[in-house]
């Protein structure tokens, strides 16, 4: 059996045990923590499909988590509820940005398309910090959160939980067969070579424009499921340093991989909490154990756990 | 239609540089067409502009009856052109099968993964290893394999056989004399004359951006001595 797909079996088995698990062991402060790993997770996989698939290295991407977020709160303020709604919209605005600003970034590669994605995030950003009806910089709290259908089930404590949990699940499969399909063959091929693809008889940019969007979507996604889970938005999830902490879970995870990103999101997260904890000056340890990592680890965490991953099957 | 491949008064280069003064070429249907020529003659360029990676600055390009002047590179392979490059330039982080697979077009009757195993055993047994993971000669096979994939109908080889052991080599020649034997069209970029003159059945030799010789098979055998002084052999 594919050893990836068994330890992405064992890592969704474990957080599915977790909203039982955690009240007998009296720690069911940590679901908490658990949403914001898997959120970052989805957020993280999406920018994988990118970056690890397609060699588009974009310091953008957190701005579509930040108009998901944005999306969802003017649509709650705005009396629009229902979940699903609020999702549908969200997909429209993060998918209809990505298209616009995709087809001007794909005229570029390499480090220009790392400036312009870079530049239209942070274009982004700014007008978040502009919308004063919303909070402006310092961002707004929200008094109503989504429902699932009426109920109000996705809002908080276990019912939030699932879902996110559903979410990041679909994210990881879906995202996984869209790699392994004729497309995503196709887009890992224009990452080595975009000319020798063209040549084969695919029009790459098309290809790597549809990538850019379907990930934009899922960072979306992740925005709206933020705002549901931490009840406040403001343009800080849009800054590009969050860009940067997304680009540094794929890394460490391990790039292109089937379970890479969500290791990268989980040990990130995990590291974060344990070492703030006992230590003010927690990224004195953790930028070294980061440098070492990247180091001794090169195909990332995915390869210690699954060290043959270089073989394909 | 006789010609899949029509090249006329083909002028193009790069920057300030003239390459190319006014290329004349016909690719016949089901033949073996060869482009000799030395280094830094247009060889090359001539690929790239019918493959639709340079664009000419004059000149007309047809395919199969179509006018592909400027057109992108992957209208030129989706008319019908499929090519090997110089260098090989396999997709080196994707496995062989994916290598195969990635580009492939679908035709009733065309080129599986299967057939491209049973024409090149060497790449079923290394099929789950990486293209980097591939020797010179792997690699020149497997971007054979991948040429084929996209169900041709003109297959163009840029340099096939260059830097290879003399075995893989022979292996190569005895895949295009099979392919010739399908009634495959292909345009060979190449320097063994003693393969082209037993494979080919229209040469064209290349000297400073033009023609400069042209003729069958049997012209070819004739002139061998005129075509060798052209390339300093």
């Amino acid at each position: 059996m594919d050893r990836g797909l068994v330890i992405g079996g064992v890592i969704f088995a474990f957080l599915l045990a977790m909203p039982v698990l955690l009240p007998i062991v009296g720690a069911e402060y940590l679901t908490g923590l658990l949403i914001k790993a898997m959120l970052l997770a989805i957020a993280a996989i999406s920018l994988d499909l990118i970056i690890g698939h397609g060699g588009m290295v974009s310091l953008g991407h957190a701005a579509f988590i930040g108009v998901g977020a944005y999306t969802t709160a003017i649509g709650l303020q705005s009396g629009i509820e229902e979940i699903f709604v609020l999702l549908a919209i969200t997909l429209g605005a993060t998918g209809a940005i990505a298209l616009v600003t995709g087809i001007l970034a794909l005229r570029t590669s390499g480090v220009y398309f790392l400036m312009i994605t870079l530049a239209f995030g942070q274009m982004i950003y700014f007008t978040l910090t502009s919308l004063a009806a919303y909070g402006g910089d310092d961002g707004l709290t929200l008094w109503s959160l989504a429902t699932l259908f009426g109920s109000d089930i996705v809002q908080d404590g276990r019912g939030l939980f699932f879902f996110v949990f559903a979410a990041l699940l679909l994210t990881w499969i879906g995202v996984w067969r869209v790699s392994q399909s004729r497309f995503g063959r196709v887009l890992r091929a224009a990452r080595d070579n975009p000319q020798r693809a063209e040549v084969m008889g695919y029009p790459v940019a098309r290809y790597q424009l549809i990538a850019y969007v379907i990930a934009a979507c899922i960072a979306g996604v992740s925005g709206l499921l933020l705002v549901q889970y931490a009840e406040f938005v403001s343009p800080s999830i849009a800054a590009w340093q969050r860009s940067g902490d997304l680009i540094v879970a794929i890394v460490l995870g391990g790039l292109g991989s089937r379970n890479g990103a969500l290791l990268g999101a989980f040990f990130i997260v995990i590291m974060e909490e344990f070492l703030s904890s006992f230590l003010h000056e927690w990224r004195l340890i953790y930028g070294p154990l980061l440098v070492l990592l990247v180091l001794f680890a090169k195909g990332g965490l995915n390869d210690l756990l699954q060290p043959t991953s270089r073989e394909a099957s | 239609m006789s010609h899949i491949a029509r090249i006329e008064n083909l002028h193009a280069g790069y920057g300030r540089a003239e390459v190319l003064f006014g290329i004349d070429m016909r690719v016949r249907r089901g033949a073996v067409t060869t482009l000799i020529g030395r280094n830094g003659m247009g060889k090359s360029t001539t690929i790239r502009c019918l493959m639709g990676l340079l664009t000419p600055r004059e000149g007309t390009i047809e395919i199969a009856g179509n006018a592909m002047n400027g057109a992108p590179p992957y209208k030129v392979a989706q008319a019908g052109l499929g090519l090997v490059p110089e260098g090989r330039q396999v997709f080196p982080s994707l496995s062989v099968v994916e290598n195969l697979r990635a580009t492939a077009r679908q035709r009733a009757d065309g080129w599986t993964v299967e057939r491209i195993f049973e024409a090149f055993p060497r790449l079923a047994e290394r099929k789950g290893n990486y293209g980097f993971q591939l020797s010179g000669g792997e690699q020149q096979m497997l971007a054979i394999g991948r040429a084929l994939m996209t169900n041709p109908e003109l297959l163009v080889l840029d340099e096939a056989t260059e830097g290879l052991a003399p075995l893989i080599r022979a292996e190569i020649w005895s895949m295009l004399d099979r392919l010739k034997q399908t009634g495959l069209s292909i345009l060979l970029v190449d320097k063994n004359l003693e393969e082209l003159a037993r494979i080919s059945d229209q040469h064209y030799v290349i000297e400073k951006g033009r023609i400069v010789w042209s003729g069958d098979a049997a012209a070819f055998s004739a002139n061998r001595e005129l075509v060798e002084s052209f390339l300093h052999l």
